[in-house]
């Protein structure tokens, strides 16, 4: 056989099962598209920004954990790539993004739309390519798969200069195609000893994050914590790892915990982590976290035990296959005493200032959109206010269930990831929670899910500030508000109206929730528009740098 | 005026032993840029580095001279994650070689 490098590329992303590929083509990946076009099996999407195409590449491999492709050009395609890829870092979503680059003989010498992708992009990716000859694309694509699916999940970059796309190779036959390397045993030393400060524990508390969802291990867990009966709190990341409606759930802790969680924690005898960083939203001042409890550390990247706090039985493994091993191990334990001390405190405090009846509050728009949707739904958020009103108001109940820019806190992914999550589960409803400052970071993928016909429905919440960044003025700042308000109002229906999705304003109307569930049921992409006081702030929260215990806010007894 | 960095007072540090690490990795061109990057994203010192090719040349050997602190196992950890990255040792490195070089580069610095 004798094919060119960009033919071999599309064969081999083919022969990986990919099916859809968001990108932008320009001069330095031309022949990359040019095979592209000819492919029966796989579909381009044509983002707006190379953002944008980043992002619904996350989106598709948020909701599916399997990994997924981006192309971008070389020079600004590949630079405008980059936050997409340092957010799949941070929040260990398996990733590939191929750009093209100027040809071998014009690298370093600053040619039109040179940019050293490789060494920029070091720092941000799990690993990276830089392809030297067509004959390498046979190891290096399966590698990336191999290496952005295995252990802790990661984005990868594959740089192509556009000589290497032309380059004509002979070759006998296709490589393997990547897949993840296989699971360990967990360690049998560390299992015993995980399992005799469980079984001894008084008053422990199971702390799940993000790797509990990537590993899959929610089914699991949730056994785990009704066999041991252990109180659970989850990250951001971890939410909906088991349903944080349960019995034992504590929902999430740290920053915006309900106080009842970070108290709690305060006073556990174990902390048994499983697929979480001790990331300080989520600890709070790490020397202070947890001060009475020992830990037990489950976590595949052997990079994360003890590395922010010192584990006394750190168990390197499959968060999955870890808790195979301990589930016939742990007795059944009620631990009554310490779950009415848990909720006795949940009693003392009530979690949200605005449960009015006022229907366009913030919370309660989460709350009547969640009671017109199911469990199959995918949550999508942007970042800043409207993202910790969902993660503390929406009930979710399954992994994936809720895709977030938790490591990076990228405003603007909540757009072209529901793209991306409509794309790949086109069954699934995909609603995006976004605000009026991070919308405007990704609006043009509008345009994208228009021609995509992906009815993703996004909900606005509307307060003309970047609100989160004024709550923090508001709070530590004196008061001081600058620059976190906007003097014009957009007219974001007009502006939705224009690139053809269809709109709906909430804006003084009595029955918010009517007009939801008439836009939840529009097979087109929608956009709702919901106008929300600029007074409305996420309480409670702890200031950054202090301890759990000090939660501005949410103190308040319900019987005083 | 231009402040030049010598001019800045020395950073106090804390006597601590220095180690060498033996990395064996993937030789091209990009692999020196990961592991230098990696310890400098970690803000953790490489005091020395010597790399030479080995074998047919598909793999580097490299000496990594890096004070012993507590925070070492997790770079080491962190750099045992590397995809270039074969093997790390830090025992039985031959010290003495490193002392010779060290000499060699102190004459070569006195001819500067």
């Amino acid at each position: 056989m004798k094919m060119t490098g960009a033919e071999i590329v599309i064969q081999l992303l083919e022969r990986q099962g990919i099916k859809v590929i968001p990108g932008i083509p320009g001069g330095a990946n031309l022949p990359l598209y040019d095979a592209l076009s000819k492919s029966t099996s796989i579909r381009h999407v044509l983002a707006r920004h190379e953002q944008g195409a980043g992002f619904i590449a996350q989106g598709m491999a948020r909701v599916t954990g399997s990994p997924q492709v981006c192309f971008a050009t070389s020079g600004p395609g590949a630079t405008n790539l980059l936050t997409a890829i340092a957010d799949a870092k941070l929040d260990s979503i398996p990733l590939i993004c191929i750009t093209g680059q100027v040809s071998s003989s014009l690298i370093g010498t600053d040619a039109f739309q040179e940019v050293d992708v490789y060494g920029m992009t070091i720092p941000v990716t799990k690993h990276n390519f830089l392809v030297r000859s067509a004959a390498e694309l046979f190891r290096v694509i399966p590698e990336a798969f191999r290496i952005a699916s295995s252990g802790r999940p990661g984005p990868v970059l594959i740089d192509i200069p556009k000589d290497v796309q032309n380059q004509e190779v002979s070759f006998s036959g296709w490589p393997e195609p990547g897949r993840p390397d296989p699971i360990l045993e967990p360690d049998a030393d560390s299992i015993e000893r995980a399992i005799d400060l469980i079984n001894s524990a008084q008053r422990p508390i199971l702390y799940l994050g993000g790797g509990v969802n990537h590993a899959g291990a929610g089914p699991l867990a949730l056994q785990l914590v009704e066999k041991a009966g252990l109180p659970t709190t989850m990250t951001l990341m971890g939410l909906g790892a088991i349903p944080v409606d349960h019995p034992l759930a504590l929902g999430m802790l740290g920053m915006h915990a309900a106080p009842y969680t970070n108290l709690a924690l305060e006073e556990c005898d174990l902390l048994i982590a499983a697929g979480v960083r001790f990331d300080e939203r989520a600890t709070g001042k790490v020397t202070e976290f947890c001060p009475r409890a020992r830990i037990i550390h489950i976590d595949i990247d052997p990079g994360e035990i003890d590395r922010l706090k010192v584990a006394h039985v750190g168990i390197v493994g499959d968060v999955n296959a870890v808790i195979s091993t301990l589930l016939p191990l742990v007795e059944e334990r009620p631990h009554r005493e310490w779950l009415d001390f848990i909720s006795s405190l949940k009693a003392r405090y009530i979690s949200e200032l605005n449960i009015a009846k006022n229907p366009h509050t913030p919370c309660s728009l989460i709350k009547q959109a969640a009671s017109l949707l199911d469990d199959e739904a995918v949550i999508v958020t942007d970042v800043g206010q409207h993202q910790m009103w969902t993660a503390r108001n929406y009930p979710f109940r399954r992994s994936r269930q809720f895709l977030t820019s938790g490591g990076l806190g990228t405003m603007g992914f909540g757009l072209p990831a529901s793209i991306g999550a409509s794309l790949a589960c086109p069954d699934r409803k995909v609603v995006c929670f976004s605000g009026d400052g991070s919308i405007m970071m990704n609006i043009q993928e509008l345009a994208t899910a228009v021609e995509q016909k992906t009815p993703v429905k996004v909900v606005l919440m509307n307060n003309n500030a970047l609100g989160m960044v004024r709550q923090l003025q508001e709070l530590f700042y004196g008061r001081r508000i600058y620059e976190t308000f906007y003097t014009s109002r957009v007219d974001f229906v007009t502006i939705a109206k224009g690139f053809g999705v269809e709109t709906y304003d909430l804006a003084g109307v009595s029955d918010p929730r009517g007009i939801l569930e008439t836009a939840f049921k529009s097979d087109a992409p929608c956009l709702i528009h919901a106008p929300i006081d600029m007074q409305y702030m996420v309480y409670p929260m702890v200031p950054p740098g202090a301890s759990n215990k000090e939660m501005i806010g949410g103190k308040v007894r319900v019987h005083s | 005026m231009f402040i030049l960095e010598s001019e800045a007072p020395e950073p106090v540090r804390a006597p601590c032993r220095s180690t060498v690490l033996q990395l064996s990795v993937n030789n091209h061109a990009g692999v020196m840029s990961h592991i230098c990057g990696l310890f400098a994203r970690r803000a953790y010192n490489l005091e020395g580095i010597i790399v030479m090719p080995v074998g047919d040349g598909k793999r580097s050997l490299m000496w990594l001279l890096v004070k012993e602190d507590q925070r070492l196992d997790q770079v080491v950890k962190q750099v045992m994650k590397l995809e270039d990255v074969i093997e790390v040792k830090n025992q039985g490195i031959d010290k003495e070689t490193l002392a010779q070089l060290e000499s060699f580069f102190m004459r070569a610095d006195a001819q500067v």
